[in-house]
């Protein structure tokens, strides 16, 4: 009953499995014969499923002009960059200088990397001050991602994350004082207090969570990117053409249902993103000592699991905010209209410890100093600079103006209220009828005597 | 959502009423919804399915109600499901909507999680309850848990439905009761239908609730055979269902043991005692209102479970009960469970592990008196 077409609309839509898009759609996303053989570091979309080896792309100087491929860039800044960089795989993404944004972007991406040091800073203030509580993680050093990430998607996309959350979701739009009042346990949090620091939610800014358990949120990540393909394909809403990332880390790569998901989000050509924050610790574990290097690597690389799976991956310099952005933008073009989800790697490195109560002492000084001074920060600051995106009194009025507005967010948190015992018994059902709970949350006996 | 439509039941004649249909109900106070219904004589018989028909009866008419409605799980949209719920469902509705998943519980439970957080309500099926054990970070942890952490933005109208409960000699692992493990978990609605009629309500009002309803089959009622109602008939998803008046005892049961009770009730009738049935219907939460009104009768309460003992369904009631309303009662509450092991495969095994009718017998006559006693 399958066809092999394009999907219809209405009720009756079947399921379209083979390596088609929808119809209309620019790409030519040809079918994929040999899985394995995929390049890896390649977007899909505009690729007609040659396959060229690494080494030979980089023989051959960068991907064809033809082609809209990133594999590494140009020649000179690939064989550099091999030398300086540690050996993550000769087909990691970097800075490329043909990739340009415009003053705008510039400003955007900066302002919101500073957002989320600035606020993950103030958070560790407040913790040692005792203003928060529980389990706290910073995302200290890894702004590159989600800036890179979310600032390319629309307010109408999802975002999915995990315990290490607040970046994730300033980025995605949730007010910093919302966000701040809810690590305060407060009223006007953006859960109510009643979430915390690993379960941020905001249905307004369409991010899903907020999973303290590794590996629990991705499902639900392809779950909003299945609604999102349902509605277009069954429901006949030719707007539905939202993507979902999912983030989550090194460590839950080796979890089941990382594979589950990447298996179902490519068998449904789910318009999803797999963003894998590499920080190479989970926790006190080193990347390599958890997890097995495929055949034939010394290493272990987790962007080559994605053609395992049917879907492109790719492995991207996490410290650099362009490398990031470029790929993303590629990655959501390429789910967005339709030719289904990309594994990306994001080699990155968490500045701070796994969370506020780790002392943090596995990890060595000279590899803490090695990703200090690939701060993605300084590092876009100086491009900025240099390349003309920004005046240094720009830049230093966007800082000031961040260090404000994360002063605000303290300060509305600290004005919420605490919440009351009332509080205690609302929002555990949507329809609370027969619980024994009234709609306004008070207990509510059943009519005995 | 889960409006309580007045719910036309039919009075079945049932061993033990001595030829009288039964009389009406209890009534809920302000509810019109009646569990019984006096039919006078010639009317038209109703139309009877088979329990697995009366389920795939009412998955058709809530996904042609609202396309949001849709079904994921193993075997569902080609196989049609491997108890036949979803038969030939996917010719009609397609395959986004009987989504026929990899064996991938924890996940595919998950992805229905989010499509339900962002809009859809799937219904989600175990091919075996048991399988479950596989979802359960994502039960606990996001079905149960996300409307309230997330201080009531995000809901979960999922239904998680499928058979469990102990079959014919299908091993330990395919014997299992997940409702005693899944009740804890706050934030989830349990139910557990029984017949053709009220498996078809529930399943109705289940997918319209925008609670997640976690909904027990079981494995040997797929083909109970009795009446329906029609396309508007949903049944309260927290109500038990009064099967039989009485004055005696009354007997809390839900799923098969329903049938064993009222076959040990045939027996009971015959050597004169008055038993009262009611079918707990709501896992959680428990219809204390109803249990209330019966034991207020009688005064002495029997639960009938398949769970096992310790930490049972029976184990949360029956200390409810005794909580509740230890001055309307002349006897402790008696729990009939099954035995806390595996469920073996050998026939007389697994005959021991489960509740018999002659136990359900015994315990009424240890419970009232060796004869019928006036309550």
């Amino acid at each position: 009953m399958m066809m092999a077409g394009a999907a219809t609309t209405g009720s009756k839509a079947q399921l379209v499995l083979s390596g088609t898009s929808r119809p209309g759609a620019a790409s030519a996303d040809r079918k994929r014969t040999t899985p394995g053989h995929h390049v890896v570091g390649t977007r899909t979309g505009s690729s007609v499923g040659t396959r060229r080896s690494p080494a030979a792309s980089a023989a051959k100087g960068s991907a064809g002009s033809s082609r809209k491929v990133v594999s590494v860039a140009s020649v000179d800044s690939n064989s550099k960059s091999q030398k300086a960089s540690p050996p993550n795989g000769s087909d990691k993404v970097v800075f490329d200088p043909s990739f340009k944004v415009d003053k705008d972007a510039a400003k955007a991406m900066y302002v919101d990397m500073l957002r989320g040091r600035n606020f993950e800073d103030m958070c560790a203030q407040m913790y040692y001050r005792g203003k928060m509580f529980g389990f706290v993680h910073l995302y200290n050093g890894q702004e590159a991602v989600s800036t890179g990430v979310i600032g390319a998607m629309r307010s109408d996309d999802y975002v999915c994350s995990t315990y290490r959350d607040h970046v994730h979701a300033v980025s995605k739009g949730v007010p910093m004082g919302k966000v701040m009042a809810e690590l305060f346990g407060k009223k006007d949090g953006i859960c109510r207090g009643q979430g915390g620091s690993m379960h941020m939610f905001s249905a307004e800014h369409n991010f899903l969570g907020g999973f303290a358990f590794i590996g629990e949120g991705i499902p639900v990540g392809a779950g909003a990117a299945f609604q999102a393909r349902y509605r277009r394909d069954v429901l006949g809403d030719e707007s539905a053409d939202q993507v979902c990332a999912s983030f989550f880390g090194d460590g839950t790569c080796n979890n089941g249902a990382f594979y589950e998901t990447l298996n179902m989000a490519s068998l449904y050509k789910l318009p999803c993103l797999f963003v894998v924050e590499n920080n190479k610790w989970a926790i006190g574990m080193a990347h390599d000592r958890s997890t097995a290097p495929s055949m034939g690597d010394k290493e272990p690389y987790i962007y080559k699991k994605g053609p395992a799976f049917g879907m492109p991956g790719v492995l991207v310099d996490g410290m650099d905010v362009m490398a990031v952005r470029k790929v993303a933008e590629e990655a959501i073009a390429r789910a967005r209209r339709g030719d289904g989800p990309t594994l990306i790697e994001c080699e990155t490195y968490r500045y701070r410890g796994h969370s506020l109560a780790d002392p943090d002492e596995l990890r060595k000084a000279e590899e803490k100093e090695a990703y200090a001074k690939r701060d993605p920060i300084p590092k876009f600051r100086d491009f900025m600079i240099k390349q003309g995106l920004a005046t240094e009194k720009e830049v230093k009025e966007w800082e000031k103006q961040v260090e404000e507005e994360v002063d605000e967010a303290v300060e509305f948190a600290d004005a919420s209220p605490r919440p009351g015992k009332e509080q205690l018994l609302e929002n555990v059902f949507a329809d609370p009828s027969g619980f024994g709970i009234s709609a306004d949350g008070g207990s509510q006996s059943p009519n005995f005597p | 959502m889960a409006a309580a439509v007045q719910s036309r039941s039919a009075a079945p004649r049932r061993a033990g009423t001595r030829g009288r249909p039964l009389r009406p109900g209890p009534r809920n106070s302000g509810s019109s919804r009646r569990t019984t219904r006096w039919r006078p004589c010639g009317a038209k018989p109703e139309r009877e399915l088979l329990m697995w028909e009366a389920l795939r009866e009412a998955t058709d008419e809530e996904m042609e109600r609202d396309p949001t409605v849709l079904v994921m799980g193993e075997d569902v949209g080609h196989y049609g499901g491997s108890y036949k719920v979803t038969y030939d469902l996917y010719k009609k509705y397609g395959e986004m909507r009987l989504l026929d998943t990899p064996i991938a519980e924890n996940s595919f439970a998950g992805m229905g999680i989010g499509a339900a957080m962002t809009g859809l309500r799937p219904v989600i099926e175990g091919m075996n309850m048991g399988f479950l054990l596989l979802a359960f970070n994502q039960i606990s942890n996001n079905c149960g848990m996300l409307h309230y952490t997330s201080g009531g933005q995000y809901k979960v109208p999922v239904v998680i439905r499928g058979p469990g409960g102990v079959g014919r000699q299908l091993g330990a692992e395919h014997s299992q009761r997940l409702e005693s493990y899944f009740q804890s978990i706050p934030g989830v609605q349990l139910v557990a239908c029984s017949t053709a009629r009220n498996s078809k309500a529930l399943l109705k009002a289940a997918i319209r609730s925008d609670n997640p309803v976690i909904f027990f089959e079981h494995v040997l009622l797929y083909n109970v055979k009795g009446p329906v109602g029609g396309k508007d008939e949903v049944q309260e998803l927290n109500r038990a269902e009064v099967v039989r008046e009485g004055t005696d005892i009354t007997i809390l049961c839900y799923s098969r043991m329903r049938y064993v009770s009222m076959q040990a009730v045939g027996d009971l009738v015959t050597q004169g005692y008055d038993p009262e049935v009611i079918d707990l219907i709501s896992l959680k939460p428990f219809d204390l209102e109803t249990i209330y009104n019966s034991l207020k009768k009688t005064r002495r309460v029997l639960i009938v479970e398949e769970c096992m003992k310790t930490g049972g369904i029976g184990a949360s009631l029956s200390s409810t009960i005794s909580e509740n309303f230890i001055d309307e009662l002349d006897h402790e509450v008696v729990r009939l469970s099954s035995q806390d092991v595996p469920t073996a495969y050998a026939h007389e095994l697994e005959a021991a592990t489960i509740v018999q009718p002659e136990q359900v017998v015994e315990a009424v006559h240890r419970i009232c008196g060796e004869s019928a006693v006036p309550a």
